[in-house]
């Protein structure tokens, strides 16, 4: 009897270890990515580094599930820039190009006008009534790079979200099943 | 240690680093090619010149472009977006930049191009400063990649000047 208590101390203390150290180690990937991402905040001055291309309107520059690097500073916005902005009202960033831009003496404040590549109109439509322009706060960023398709992994996560559940699942499973 | 997820896991991670070089090697080829574009651009007409109800001032033009982009492409080029914009100071801008065409050029057999058109947007100043104004035009050019860093730079062309009444 007093055999078996040993060993099964043994395997419980085992079992403790193992558990923690993936605790661990899932806290490290967590903590990382996180780092990672807030690092990108700082570096690119924007909120939000990295967008995924959502509609059509810029074909065939960008097309639906391509990623946008954006980036953001001081320098004033030009004409042919694009831009990620926000409008009042709205959640969703718009990706468009800036076709207009004035640039007042005294301030050096801008008011900006955008317009999708793929669209016949300007975007004073996308605007709430009675905007004209955008000003330097609507805007998050510009976008310096790109990268094809990637973004499709969002876009199928936000519109099948069983697809998401299902993969959050089988990592955690794969996690806590996994030895080493 | 030799388990079917451990093989998969492996050679997934090996797949998306070598495309991660590659896509980083293509983008940084862009730098070797130094573009030597060429542009003119004519105002062949005034078709008329007036001031808006609301007191800004618009102008029509017709523009003759032409250019020649082709030594932009690369084989990390996926197109070049071209604009015309007129650009001018006022005593209330330190810059105004207007757009007045642009296009897509999808690829280098296109890139040598002359086209003769009338403003494709409405050239509106911001109140009323056209008469008589001085302005440049400038060829700007986007140059949008298969993946990596995107390109801008531009041509400027000075010596333009709108009439001293309207018509």
């Amino acid at each position: 009897m007093g055999w078996i208590g040993e060993n099964l101390g043994s395997i419980r203390s085992l079992q403790t270890r193992q558990s923690l150290t993936q605790a661990v180690n899932l806290g490290l990937v967590v903590t990382s990515a996180l780092i990672l991402w807030k690092g990108l905040m700082c570096v690119t001055g924007t909120e939000s580094p990295v967008v995924v291309v959502l509609s059509e309107s810029m074909e065939p520059g960008f097309q639906r599930g391509d990623i946008l690097f954006l980036h953001m500073n001081q320098d004033p916005i030009r004409a042919g820039e694009i831009v990620v902005f926000n409008v009042d009202g709205k959640d969703i960033p718009i990706v468009h190009r800036v076709i207009e831009v004035h640039e007042r003496q005294d301030t050096r404040e801008v008011d900006v006008l955008t317009k999708g590549d793929n669209n016949l109109k300007d975007d004073r439509l996308l605007y709430p009534y009675g905007q004209l322009w955008l000003q330097k706060h609507h805007i998050m960023g510009r976008a310096v790079g790109f990268l094809p398709y990637v973004g499709w992994v969002t876009i199928i996560m936000n519109e099948k979200p069983v697809i998401k559940y299902l993969i959050i699942g089988a990592l955690g499973l794969m996690v806590m099943t996994s030895k080493e | 240690m030799h388990s079917f997820g451990y093989r998969a896991n492996a050679l997934v991670t090996f797949a998306v680093t070598i495309l991660a070089v590659m896509c980083s090697l293509a983008s940084l080829s862009d730098n070797f090619n130094v573009p030597t574009p060429t542009a003119d651009v004519k105002v062949l007409n005034i078709n008329w010149f007036q001031k808006q109800p609301n007191g800004n001032d618009e102008v029509s033009l017709t523009l003759n472009i032409s250019a020649d982009l082709s030594s932009m492409f690369t084989w990390n080029t996926k197109q070049v977006f071209v604009f015309v914009a007129a650009e001018y100071e006022t005593a209330q801008n330190a810059l105004n930049q207007v757009s007045l065409w642009d296009g897509i050029i999808p690829s280098k057999e296109h890139a040598k191009f002359w086209i003769h058109t009338t403003n494709k947007y409405r050239f509106i100043d911001q109140g009323s400063n056209l008469r008589g104004k001085d302005f440049n035009l400038t060829l700007h050019w986007h140059v949008m990649p298969k993946t990596g860093k995107m390109f801008a730079d531009k041509i400027v062309m000075t010596g333009y000047r709108l009439p001293e009444e309207y018509r």
